[in-house]
């Protein structure tokens, strides 16, 4: 972008933020910084600047820049959930392109700071993502980059396998920059350190308690703090690294659990917001192609920007209509919107893609945005389901802990020898058992004994058990 | 109002990260590669393609694994454009690339095993990486003598334009302080250094490898793939590393005879088959056109071993003991598919051969053409185990 074009971008954005202001989004301050569309692809590939260095986020630069010098797909804007907010837009973008780019910023910045999911983000994660980035190089120096990047192998591929951070409560919503990281919960019997006085002379003294016949007590979904607390053989380091890789994952968990809603509140906002803009016919024409190319359903699977646009705006429309009698439709008035607007804004602040989808997603949006269940059926992908609810329900069902299996760590001295037995928790849906196979020996690696996991194949419970990282995974019927 | 958005823009050109990491994923596919030659190298997408095109070569260990679901087995959910009907074909389900070798998913929901993409070149470099022509002498002169001219040596007389100036100077330094003027000026005739060259010539090592294939009706195609498979990677790597090989092409089915480079990768006739034929052409062309003192001679040949009979395989036996006797190695290469085939074949006259110098494969799938290559174009050392198999 020209010098002159790069001051009409910054007074365009005045507007825009003062728009976005006046319809009632409350975004955090943004930083906007224009960038060569290298970088674009980098801060793609890493999910935010200055991550920690791992071939498979070198493998993803790598497709996304194939993408983009292919011409097959571009990324126009990045936006980190920070405060004050990071954007980035691609500096030869035009000044409209920006322009568009800048109104769906601030939504999503909005989106960050009020949705009730993120009330636990760390507010500061560029500067702790390059921390970790730091320490990562040192255990390099220390312990050799191939050891370093065998264990990042290992914890990477179950890195979905932490407990998600909890919705903040209202008291909390406080903007808290700093992530409360959880502390380690102590597991060994703690005890106090003048026991030994009080148990002068006695002959005896009290036995510990006897060891909780279950370990965990209760079963642990957080598979990768469970190992950086329990796993008997790793050093310091490498747990250090598990936690690390832990709190990014945790990180980035709320903005997988709202993709299509915060997609969607962003293509509703630049639309209201790009509207009021008075815009050259030219501009104006340019707007509407790139607004749709944003929309238009791409692919087999779902456009998350105009299933989310078109529930918003749906919301919107029903909740405008009169009340119907005995139907729950309270929404709380926001002074100056409609009541349609005040939903919109409610929903934002309390649902995630799982409750959008299972409050809002109606027979007919299903029917206007053509949503269908597919399935395999021998060679051939087939459409297979078009009943509203059914499509509604597998949409749902494959939104569950972010459409991972759900694995718990069930025993933590399986049969005794500290072996460890993790379990799938079988929801309908079967494991890809060639790939469980290969994670489990990278789980192996990290719990230094033998490792065990539990699912359901063909109706019948069935174990893969890893005995050592050299051997084959067995696999076991019972 | 405070907050509000501000625009900045910096140099990022200095930036290095992502290419960085991309660096060391590149390194992995290579190694991902190399560990799985034997399967790449059988791919018929390859040997149909020129060396700057890029191909894409399945490697399935380099994605990273995690516990995902069966897609397969899964229900899910997409998007039309308004008119999707139930029943409706949304695409082939079907990229199973090797049955036999465990599940692999369709490719609608998501690609299972990654796919690296490399020039055929950069993959032939890696498939060649430890392949040399086995037994090869320095033979005769050169068919283009490569000179090589070296400067080696200083001289005090010498063309000026071959001039020494560094060793001038520090020569009229070095006169200057014996005299005790110190410092540098008023160079004279002594002073002059020059460079001068000497000629090397490089002894190159000639050879001319025969190749030979069986067009007889009794090739299948796995047999013809196998055949056209190994000589696309043998012609290749002898072009490659070797600037002075030559390569001769001889068909034969009960008639042999020489054809260009074209008709030999794309013929495929019918009819008996009688090696003798072939063997007997490449002696005489290596009798006429390859004297031995100058040459290294590489018969190859690919079969499915069914010859015409005991006295054609007896006369087989003969003519590669007596190109043997000429030649640096013979190679013959004889395919069965899935090996079922019953052991009354060419292969089993070769056995008595003890000569290492006689290198026998046999060829039961697309993987063995990597072993293949490996075991042909070895150091050969030790004696080979020649038509063990």
């Amino acid at each position: 972008m020209s010098a002159t074009e790069v001051q009409q971008l910054e007074s365009r954005m005045a507007e825009i933020h003062a728009l976005a202001v006046g319809f009632g989004l409350d975004p955090y301050a943004v930083h906007f910084e224009l960038v060569p569309a290298t970088m674009m692809y980098e801060f793609g590939a890493y999910g935010i600047p200055g991550r920690f260095s791992h071939w498979t986020h070198g493998r993803a630069y790598q497709q996304i820049k194939t993408m983009y010098d292919y011409g097959l797909s571009k990324i126009y804007e990045l936006v980190i959930n920070t405060d004050p907010a990071y954007a980035f837009l691609l500096e030869n973008n035009s000044v409209l392109q920006n322009s568009l780019v800048a109104a769906h910023v601030l939504a999503h910045v909005d989106f960050f700071k009020k949705n009730i999911y993120f009330g636990r983000t760390n507010r500061g994660m560029l500067e702790t993502v390059s921390i970790h980035a730091e320490r990562m190089r040192r255990y390099e120096f220390e312990h050799g980059r191939e050891t370093v990047e065998g264990l990042l192998d290992a914890v990477l591929s179950i890195q979905e396998h932490v407990e998600s951070p909890p919705v903040a409560s209202r008291a909390e919503r406080a903007p808290d920059p700093r992530d409360p990281t959880p502390a380690r919960p102590e597991n060994v019997h703690r005890v106090g350190p003048y026991d030994d006085l009080v148990y002068i002379g006695a002959t005896s003294r009290p036995e510990a308690p006897p060891p909780e016949t279950r370990f965990p007590a209760e079963p642990e979904k957080d598979l990768l703090r469970f190992l950086a607390d329990h796993a008997p053989d790793l050093e310091d380091w490498e747990r250090d690294v598990i936690l690390m890789v832990r709190a990014e994952q945790r990180y980035f968990a709320p903005q997988m659990q709202t993709k299509i809603m915060n997609e969607g509140w962003a293509s509703y906002w630049h639309l209201r917001i790009m509207r009021e803009l008075d815009l050259p016919e030219q501009d104006y024409l340019e707007f509407a192609r790139l607004h749709s190319g944003v929309l238009a359903p791409g692919g087999r699977g779902i456009n998350p920007y105009y299933v989310g646009l078109k529930i918003f705006e749906d919301i919107e429309r029903r909740w405008d209509e009169p009340p119907t009698e005995g139907e729950d439709d309270h929404v709380t008035p926001r002074p100056g919107m409609s009541r349609g607007r005040a939903k919109v804004f409610e929903v934002r602040e309390l649902d995630d893609d799982s409750s959008f989808l299972r409050n809002y997603l109606t027979e007919e949006l299903v029917k206007d945005l053509d949503l269908y269940v597919y399935r395999r059926e021998h060679d051939r992908w087939v459409v297979a389901e078009k009943n509203w609810e059914i499509v509604r329900d597998s949409i749902l069902a494959s939104m569950t802990n972010f459409g991972q299996p759900y694995i718990i760590v069930q025993d933590g001295d399986y049969r005794g020898s500290r072996e460890l037995y993790l379990k799938h928790c079988f929801e309908g849906h079967e494991l890809d058992l060639e790939y469980g196979e290969k994670t489990l020996r990278f789980v192996r690696r990290l719990w230094g004994r033998p490792v065990h996991l539990e699912t359901v194949r063909d109706g019948d419970r069935t174990v893969l058990s890893c005995a050592d990282i050299a051997l084959r995974t067995q696999v076991s019927g019972g | 109002m405070l907050p509000t958005a501000s625009l900045t823009s910096h140099d990022w050109s200095l930036h290095r990260k992502g290419p960085i990491d991309q660096a060391r994923h590149n390194e992995r596919v290579k190694d991902a590669i190399r560990g799985n030659l034997g399967e790449i190298v059988g791919e018929e997408a390859i040997i149909t393609s020129d060396g700057d095109k890029i191909v894409k070569v399945p490697i399935r260990s380099l994605d990273l694994p995690r516990f995902r679901f069966d897609e397969n087995r899964k229900d899910q959910v997409g998007q039309g454009e308004g008119d999707s009907k139930v029943g409706d074909v949304l695409g082939e389900a079907s990229s199973d690339r090797a049955p036999g070798q465990g599940k692999r998913a369709g490719e609608l929901p998501g690609i299972d095993y990654y796919e690296a993409e490399i020039t055929v070149d950069e993959l032939a470099a890696l498939v060649f990486e430890d392949l040399r022509l086995p037994f090869l002498q320095p033979k005769g002169r050169a068919l283009v003598p490569s000179e090589d001219v070296r400067f080696t040596e200083v001289r005090r007389r010498g063309v000026m334009s071959n001039l020494d100036k560094r060793r001038t100077i520090k020569e009229n330094l070095l006169r200057n302080a014996r005299s005790g003027l110190g410092g540098y000026g008023g160079i004279t005739t002594d002073d002059l250094r020059f460079k001068t060259w000497e000629t090397h010539v490089k002894e190159e090592s000639n050879a001319v490898v025969i190749a030979m294939r069986d067009v007889s009706g009794s090739m299948g195609e796995f047999e013809k793939y196998i055949t056209r498979s190994f000589y696309f990677w043998m012609v290749r790597f002898l072009r490659t590393r070797y600037k002075q090989v030559e390569i001769v092409f001889l068909t034969h089915h009960t008639d042999a005879r020489e054809v260009d480079e074209e008709t030999f990768f794309n013929l495929g006739e019918s009819g008996g088959t009688k090696v003798s034929s072939a063997y007997q052409l490449a002696l005489n062309i290596a009798e006429e056109k390859y004297p031995t003192a100058d040459w290294n001679i590489y018969p190859f040949h690919f079969s499915d071993g069914d010859n015409w009979g005991e006295v054609d395989n007896q006369r087989c036996l003969d003519l590669v003991r007596q190109l043997l006797e000429r030649s640096s190695a013979f190679g013959y290469g004889e395919i069965q598919e899935g090996g079922r085939r019953s052991p009354s074949t060419l292969m089993a006259t070769f056995v008595g051969i003890e000569d290492p110098r006689f290198i026998g494969v046999t060829i039961t799938g697309k993987d063995d053409v990597y072993p293949a290559l490996q075991k042909f174009f070895s150091a050969h050392d030790t004696p080979s185990e020649a038509a063990a198999r």
